[in-house]
């Protein structure tokens, strides 16, 4: 009898476990918070809260809790915690991510426990592919789109011949193809380097300027950024060769990179001085929120996951085993994105702007980046049509 | 031909780094027979010393000087206060104990620096390339590391084996026991020894960052490859190390620079693009593992009893 007394009070707590859970939006979070990338997943954690706190920090009159977790940058660990997230913790979307090779790691226990996964960075090719799934959305864009709207660029200043070097990762091998698509000169070499440890580039400037090329391409996002144009500007090759990037020169590396980065040109689908109401309040919010830190394009991806997260929770009034309402409400892209208005294609993925970026000083004398043209309207990445959600 | 002769200079420049690191390494390990992970954090250090001092002095030269000061002073205190403690014990207790300060130090950088690392501005007369041969041209700092580095090298040779101090540094790495029994206040030696480790490891950190960046963390992956020297020159060896590290560099940038376009001839080239960085990353482990197989003393073993 008394057995059996227990035993109902254990069921009763176990049954009440969802009921109290479905009160609240549980959100997972991966991003990189140790290492030398640790201030890549502060910026997102930032604007990520940034974004909670214009929500009021309620979604859909539910309180908000956020679970966040270090991928240390390692597929791995990536993984781990991912499951930790969605079969621990079951939380209701998992958002973050800021390597390729981490969320490729990750994707599958997301998608088969039909977790909605939002990334706020990686855009690995086989994701907008092959591996495209209704239960993952993109708020950044595929990788190959930033580099290709660069190759476009060098089009337009009649480049004949360029020098390619990346990281060997899912991400280097995506951007250097990305590049190579939309370029229409030569493509006199190309260089992988291991990644994240190799941080010493000699041997592959070496090759660079010996090959002739009139131009040389790279793609190295956070710290790897500053050592790259050190390294470019001191071998002297910085007067001989023009370097073109993606993902190279931000907010976060900028303040490193000093003088090495003027004169540099960056694409990218968001910059700080776009000019929407949203994205003004956005800039302005987090520099006050975060003296002495500036917004990059990955925390502006951050803050439209959350704002994603929030059309689709209103649409459904707070019922989050609405998943199919849900996806419905966040293919329309039915919210104010900080980079403007933006579809989503069949895959999930962004069709948005490239915008081209230059450094400049700004009012109070610091470096920052600046929109300087448009390079490519409503592009739309070119994997969608192996994805087959149609 | 230019292209090899400037590959060169890259892996010697890396290699005589990597060598400032490993010495102090190969000290420390083979005369106090004492595994110091740590040894990366004094490199960081060092980086982190030196970006301080060049922004407060508004002059490279003396900044790094201080910074080297300072690190020399680091070790010392590190070694009076925690270390010494740990001579007795096991390597499994040293190698933890030493593991917990690595921890210590990123997370006491993190709280003096930020998390967001520092710039170390080369001045202008530094960032110039130099025409070495008609034809090549080769960055002025870097010059200026293999120029220090070979100068430091030469020190520490007429140090260990010309001075007093150098001979009982090389009785201590062949028998600690009895250099003690003989008299020799051993503690001091082995205080002054960490300090020297210390202050090499700052040097290669230091003049490491205006290339790279100062940021936590960054002695963790070269450490690595200091062990990795000292195990191919022999421990407690100072010209193992040296030869070691030069050719670790040099196996290290070659492979880097030429294994791709080898590759290419015999495979198609989007496999040979992904799989020339890992192989050539792996040509140094792959030299380890054969000097191993036949000479575990390693290349150059410091005399043994």
């Amino acid at each position: 009898m008394k057995k059996a007394f227990w035993l109902a009070g254990a069921m009763a707590l176990a049954l009440a476990q969802p009921a109290t859970a479905a009160d609240s939006v549980k959100i997972g979070f991966v991003s990189t918070f140790s290492g030398p990338t640790a201030v890549i997943g502060n910026d997102m954690r930032n604007s990520f809260e940034l974004a909670l706190d214009h929500l009021g920090r309620k979604i859909d009159g539910k309180p908000v809790e956020v679970i966040y977790e270090d991928d240390q940058q390692k597929p791995d660990v990536g993984k781990q915690k991912t499951e930790k997230l969605v079969q621990s913790d079951k939380v209701d979307f998992i958002v973050g991510y800021i390597w390729s090779n981490v969320l490729l790691a990750s994707l599958k226990t997301a998608v088969d426990s039909k977790t909605f996964l939002i990334s706020a960075n990686a855009g690995p090719s086989q994701l907008a592919g092959d591996l495209c799934s209704p239960y993952v959305f993109s708020t950044s864009w595929q990788n190959d789109q930033t580099p290709a709207a660069m190759g476009l660029y060098m089009n337009q200043k009649g480049v004949k011949s360029v020098f390619l070097i990346g990281p060997n990762y899912a991400a280097g091998k995506d951007m250097l193809a990305g590049v190579k698509s939309t370029f229409k000169g030569e493509v006199v070499g190309e260089e992988y380097t291991v990644w994240p440890s190799q941080l010493d580039f000699s041997a592959e400037l070496t090759k660079a300027r010996n090959s002739k090329a009139e131009s040389i391409f790279v793609f190295y996002p956070g710290a790897a950024g500053v050592q790259f144009l050190n390294q470019y500007a001191q071998a002297g090759i910085k007067a001989q060769i023009p370097l073109y990037t993606a993902f190279t020169v931000d907010e976060l590396s900028l303040p490193l990179q000093k003088d090495n980065a003027i004169g540099i040109p960056g694409a990218q689908e968001w910059v700080n001085d776009l000019p929407n109401a949203e994205n003004k309040k956005f800039v302005e919010d987090y520099r006050k929120k975060y003296p002495g830190l500036r917004p990059t394009y990955y925390g502006a991806q951050a803050y439209d996951a959350a704002q994603l997260i929030n059309s689709a929770v209103v649409a459904v009034k707070g019922d989050l085993t609405k998943k199919d309402a849900m996806k419905a409400e966040m293919e329309k892209a039915n919210f104010k994105s900080l980079r403007g208005p933006f579809k989503y294609g069949n895959n999930h993925i962004p069709i948005q702007n490239f915008y081209l970026q230059d450094v400049v000083k700004d009012a109070d004398g610091q470096l920052s980046l600046k929109t300087v043209a448009t390079i490519v309207k409503d592009d739309q990445d070119k994997f969608h049509d192996k994805c087959s959600m149609k | 031909m230019y292209l090899v002769v400037e590959q060169l200079l890259n892996g010697l420049q890396f290699g005589l780094l990597l060598f400032l690191l490993a010495a102090g390494l190969t000290l420390v390990f083979g005369i106090m027979d004492f595994v110091n992970l740590a040894h990366g954090s004094l490199y960081m250090m060092g980086a982190y010393f030196a970006a301080t001092f060049v922004a407060w002095t508004g002059s490279f030269v003396l900044g790094a000087l201080l910074a080297l000061g300072a690190t020399l002073l680091l070790g010392i205190v590190l070694e009076y206060v925690a270390l010494r403690h740990l001579y007795g014990r096991d390597h499994l207790d040293q190698v933890l104990a030493t593991f917990g300060l690595i921890l210590f130090f990123n997370d006491a950088v993190r709280l003096i620096w930020g998390p967001a690392g520092l710039a170390l501005p080369l001045p202008a007369w530094l960032t110039v390339p130099v025409q070495i041969i008609p034809g090549v041209y080769y960055p002025a700092y870097r010059l200026m590391i293999i120029l220090v580095a070979l100068a430091v090298a030469a020190m520490l040779y007429l140090v260990v084996m010309r001075t007093r101090v150098g001979m009982l540094i090389r009785a201590g790495a062949s028998n600690r026991e009895m250099i003690g029994a003989l008299g020799i206040n051993i503690k001091l030696l082995f205080t002054l020894v960490f300090g020297l480790g210390a202050a090499l490891a700052g040097l290669a950190g230091l003049m490491q960052a205006p290339i790279l960046t100062v940021q936590i963390g960054m002695g963790e992956n070269i450490l690595i490859l200091a062990f990795v020297i000292i195990v191919i020159g022999g421990i407690g060896s100072i010209r193992g190390a040296f030869m070691a590290a030069v050719f670790v560099g040099i196996i290290d940038t070659m492979g880097r620079a030429f294994l791709p376009d080898l590759l290419r001839k015999v495979l198609s080239g989007a496999a040979a693009s992904t799989a020339a960085p890992a192989l050539s990353s792996m040509l140094i482990y792959l030299l380890m593992a054969i000097i191993l197989v036949l000479r575990p003393e390693g290349l150059f073993p410091a005399a043994k009893r």
